[in-house]
């Protein structure tokens, strides 16, 4: 009897105790940063796409749920033809993000993926790359490829010298 | 043998070899970049550097390089010593301080010899901190991409293209830190083996242009062992495919056939696989008279009334189909209506072949072999063109008679650049007689230009020398009676000597001669070798099941009176002349071709069902050594692509035959033609059967780590499907399964742990450069039986007698363009030469004809004009023509024509 009305005072006083419930999705949390959720195709400083279909986050992917086929622009630039996240498949491991060599793929705070269809949850290029450079600024992996693109030839990429002539003979 | 200690282990290793070849042999890691088994050492890269001790008492040892010393006996050494450790680490470093940032988009990343290097030695950070060296690259033609920045300078392409291939259009410029591998400017690079550049760079200064145009790592692309369709040689290839396409080829060690290099056709001539002109679906002809598609039911539906009266049904292989496909076709149309689909000259003249290997006393050779022979003489060939190849060995055969000059010196045949200093400019006994100039003279000791005729009487003249026995020739030039004299002595001198000759201009003459001057050799104890060369991959395999002609099925339709015709892979308008072909065609009621592209055949047909191409289907083909070797399906896809044999069953089975009932995989049919066709006993030898597993796994074609699986369709279909099953291999079409060291047959991926590019080839090899851990793959089915007595040819041809208003006209054959298939490739088209007619340079004067000029040319009732190419290398009152190559298919040559 006494242990009841010991659990009823309890209850009472908690009605005065601050909240920690948060009213989602009325009501959002605070997610830091680097928190892993939805994956998106960043762009460099320039605008173009940073992927440069390299397979590294696919092969990277525990669960192999990303897909990708390289393909060739004219000014010499390599760029996914297609690139397809299994999101139902992914466990959000952010592998990928550290396999990606040119900052390209990046998790993103949201996590609001869910469906009722399973098949949407099968994101395409056009859903994943968005118009921006993401967490990371300001990176243009082309600037720094011995890769000859249009807009850059070689030596022109920082830290390089100008090309050798290999017909002279001085040093 | 010798006794070596590493790291305090004891070792047997064989004396011959250097130190690196040695502890590689044994599974040791030893980081290297400029050796190469086929090419020697040349210590340039300084990076396979250990420690090696005086004696037990020697503590402090010096650094050597572990490819330039000898494993002498008792030779003691260190890998893991501290201070070679940290100099292979400072010589990866100061390689890297120009190594540009490229690898996620470099088509050598995951499998670089110098990221595997990087990684083994344990230099993991940058500490060079200025700019790094850039260059200028080079167009060097559509197959290979130039990336010179990533070039680590240790000489291997130029030890390649140069000293093995012998290219002189590539070289290396510059001078100090400055050098500079290419060309003396932009072009395409002329060699036929310049794709072998791929894999023998270490990194990525060459990479395959094609495979550029549809990027995938090595570890995404499904792979199976493969045999190359475009030639008679029957290398060995990997195929590998992703999202559908058959995306590159690559080389398969064996060490008897192709060993560590492919020729340009074999490696880049895959996209015919690809191509839009495949047939996809199944076609039959509308009542409108179109050719449409129509559906798998209908079609078969369509075949059971028509193959239920089996008996007026005539069918025709080909030399393109597998050994199980013709085998099929010949049991259900029976022996008497089976054409083995080549042209009347080919079929006589393999015929004439098999003839000589089978009961002949010399026995042909293995790509091997040739690599190994010290005299060679040539009739009749143009080897580089009909058989690349084969011309890459011969070009190591010339190697031969010098190499004994290094021994006699006690120089290791290892030590390249030593071997070379002896050798200076000396070359092996090498002769060519053939109709006009090949590629191959400039290794020739002797060239001798004629009409077939007249090469056919040079061989004979040379085996009478020989052997008194054969046949005199009479009335014999002076000259030439000289120049069979010195072929003679050349030849019997030589302690392995080689023949080779082919089917390739069609003359039954030549081909008595070389057998008549092998069987001469053979007289005294000698290795003495004989190749024939056939031009498909197939040839020698349909050769062996026998059967008529293009020509006699045509001559005989009539008298059959066959109302039906089934064609399997055939494109008969290359096999026999137009018109004949055509009113052969209009014949029947029912024309059934089974093939996979589209072609002038298919045109005519009334049903077209959809073949396999090596990258849809499995099956044998037999090479021009008789050697069976079996090729897999390289990945699975949904259209109903299938062996021709698999539609005939199913054609035949609906018609309520029930010969091929039992057939429901390979392994049946490989047993009926090992049980049924007495001339290809054996051939189930050539691979394990589809239940071969391991540890009760079957083989996986897709590398352990293989991406992508659970989002590769997901776009169709998010719930994943189960795999298919392949009924016809011991391999699953997935990553499941068995990966470690398999069967030699079955090495569809090499890659062993730390060696992620093709340089793993070490761990699969019982002995580097040698056979393959568990002997080379392949079945010859042809051995020559001991103690025959060979009874002479004696159809020596008159001299050749030119005609005043008519050019004896005789194929010439191109690498890039008389295979039918590699040319489907766009980027083989842009090599492929236009139509020509070649003429020696005073029939050109006599004709007032100047190179360029665009006469007409007459050859059988048909006319086109042709440009003339000028060439001293031709006899006179003989013309040559490129056959295959695009407008001019149907030309069937040899013939007389009138300009």
């Amino acid at each position: 009897m006494i242990s009841i009305l010991k659990s009823l005072w309890y209850v009472f006083l908690h009605m005065f105790r601050k909240r920690v419930t948060v009213q989602y999705p009325e009501e959002k949390n605070y997610l830091p940063p680097r928190w892993r959720g939805r994956i998106v195709l960043t762009r460099d400083p320039d605008g173009e796409e940073r992927c440069v279909a390299c397979y590294l986050c696919a092969v990277a992917c525990p669960v192999d749920c990303i897909a990708l086929d390289a393909a060739e622009a004219d000014d010499g630039r390599r760029y996914p033809d297609f690139f397809r996240i299994n999101f139902s498949r992914c466990i959000y491991c952010g592998y990928c993000e550290e396999a990606c060599p040119t900052y390209a793929i990046q998790l993103i705070p949201d996590f609001e993926m869910a469906e009722y269809d399973r098949q949407n949850m099968v994101y395409e290029k056009e859903h994943l790359l968005i118009n921006g450079e993401g967490k990371y600024h300001g990176y243009n992996f082309y600037k720094y490829a011995g890769l000859e693109i249009k807009g850059k030839a070689k030596g022109e990429g920082i830290d390089e010298e100008k090309p050798i002539d290999p017909k002279s003979l001085m040093p | 043998m010798a006794t070596i200690y590493v790291d305090g282990k004891t070792y047997e290793v064989n004396h011959v070899n250097n130190l690196l070849h040695e502890c590689l042999q044994k599974g040791i890691d030893i980081p290297y970049f400029c050796w190469h088994p086929a090419m020697g050492s040349v210590g340039s890269c300084r990076q396979c550097a250990v420690k090696q001790y005086k004696d037990e008492n020697d503590a402090t040892g010096q650094i050597v390089m572990s490819c330039m010393v000898p494993a002498t006996d008792g030779t003691k050494i260190s890998v893991d010593d501290p201070e070679a450790a940290a100099f292979r680490k400072s010589v990866i470093e100061w390689l890297m301080t120009n190594h540009p940032h490229d690898c996620p988009i470099c088509d050598e990343g995951g499998e670089c010899h110098l990221q595997d290097m990087t990684v083994m030695t344990g230099h993991a950070y940058r500490r060079f901190r200025f700019k790094k060296k850039t260059y200028i690259n080079q167009y060097l033609g559509p197959l290979i991409n130039h990336e010179m920045n990533r070039c680590i300078q240790c000489y291997r392409c130029v030890r390649f293209y140069k000293d093995y291939a012998h290219g002189d259009d590539f070289d290396v410029f510059g001078a100090h830190n400055h050098v500079y591998f290419g060309r003396h400017e932009d072009g395409v690079l002329q060699n036929e083996f310049s794709g072998n550049l791929v894999e023998v760079c270490p990194t990525g200064v060459f990479t395959d242009k094609t495979l550029k145009q549809h990027y995938t790592r090595k570890w995404d692309m499904t792979t199976a062992p493969s045999i190359c369709t475009h030639c008679g040689v029957g290398c060995n290839t990997i195929g590998a495919e992703r999202y559908g396409g058959v995306r590159r080829i690559l080389n398969r060690y064996n060490g008897q056939v192709n060993g560590y290099f492919l020729c340009d056709r074999g490696r880049y001539g895959y996209d015919y696989v690809n191509s839009a002109h495949r047939i996809r679906t199944p076609m039959r002809r509308k009542s409108n008279g179109e050719l449409g598609t129509a559906s798998k039911d209908d079609v078969i539906g369509n075949l059971k009334n028509i193959l239920a009266r089996k008996k007026k049904v005539i069918g025709i292989g080909s030399p393109r189909a597998s050994v199980e496909s013709n085998f099929a076709l010949k049991k259900f149309v029976g022996a008497d209506k089976y054409y083995t689909g080549l042209s009347d000259t080919a079929s006589k003249l393999v015929e004439q072949v098999i003839g000589i290997l089978k009961n002949g006393p010399v026995r042909s050779p293995s790509l091997k072999d040739i690599r190994e022979s010290d005299a060679v003489f040539i009739l009749g060939e143009d080897v580089t063109n009909t058989a690349p190849m084969m011309a890459l060995a011969l070009r190591q055969s010339v190697r031969q008679a010098p190499l004994k000059l290094v021994d006699m010196v006690k120089i290791p045949r290892w030590h390249e650049y030593a071997v070379q200093d002896v050798i200076q400019q000396r070359k092996g006994p090498f002769f060519i007689a053939g109709v006009a100039g090949t590629k191959l003279d400039d290794i020739a000791t002797r060239t001798y230009y004629a009409e077939p005729d007249d090469i056919a009487r040079l061989g004979y003249a040379v085996a009478h020398l020989l052997d008194n026995n054969a046949p005199a020739v009479k009335k014999l030039d002076e000259e030439i009676r000289q120049l069979a004299e010195e072929i003679a002595q050349a030849l019997s001198k030589a302690e392995r000597p080689l023949i080779v000759s082919g089917i390739s201009l069609g003359s039954e003459v030549i081909i008595h001669a070389a057998a008549n001057v092998a069987a001469s050799l053979s007289k005294e104890q000698k290795r003495t070798n004989i190749s024939y060369i056939v031009p498909e991959a197939n040839t020698m395999g349909v050769g062996l099941l026998g059967g008529g002609s293009v020509g006699d099925a045509i001559r005989s339709a009539r008298e059959k009176k066959a109302d039906t015709v089934i064609i399997f892979e055939n494109d008969l308008y290359r096999r026999a002349n137009k018109e004949s072909v055509d009113t052969f065609l209009k014949q029947f009621e029912n024309v059934i071709v089974i093939d996979y592209l589209k072609n002038n055949t298919t045109e005519k047909a009334t049903v077209v069902l959809p073949a396999g191409t090596f990258g849809e289907t499995g099956g044998t083909f037999v090479n021009y050594e008789g050697r069976a070797q079996r090729y897999f399906q390289v990945y699975y896809q949904k259209d109903e692509l299938k062996e021709s044999w698999r539609w005939l069953r199913e054609a035949t089975m609906a018609a309520g035959h029930n010969d091929f009932k039992e057939w429901d995989n390979l392994d049946a049919v490989v047993g009926a033609v090992n049980r049924e066709a007495a001339a290809l006993r054996n051939i189930n030898v050539a691979a394990p059967t589809s239940r071969f597993s391991i540890s009760g796994m079957k083989m996986s074609r897709s590398s352990a780590r293989y991406s992508g699986r659970t989002a590769i369709r997901a776009h169709e279909n998010v719930h994943e499907q189960k795999p298919p099953d392949d009924p016809d291999a011991p391999f699953t079409f997935t990553m499941e399964g068995f990966s470690g060291l398999k069967p030699p047959a079955l090495n569809n991926l090499f890659w062993a742990p730390r060696w992620n590019s093709v340089q793993s080839l070490t761990r699969f090899q019982e002995e580097i450069g040698g056979p393959l851990r568990g002997g080379d793959p392949g079945v010859r089915l042809i051995e020559p039986p001991g103690n025959i007595s060979f009874s002479f040819f004696t159809d020596i041809p008159a001299a050749f007698e030119k005609r005043d208003d008519e050019f004896y006209t005789v194929p010439v054959y191109h690498i890039f363009g008389s295979d039918e298939l590699s040319i489907q490739a766009s980027w083989i088209q842009e090599l492929t030469a236009k139509p020509y007619i070649l003429l020696n340079r005073r029939d050109a004067e006599t004709k007032k004809l100047n190179a360029g000029d665009e006469p007409d040319v007459q050859l059988s009732g048909v006319t086109l004009k042709l440009p003339v190419k000028i060439s001293d290398a031709i006899p006179q009152g003989v013309a040559g023509m490129p056959v295959g190559i695009p407008g001019m298919d149907n030309v069937l040559l040899p013939g007389w024509v009138k300009i």
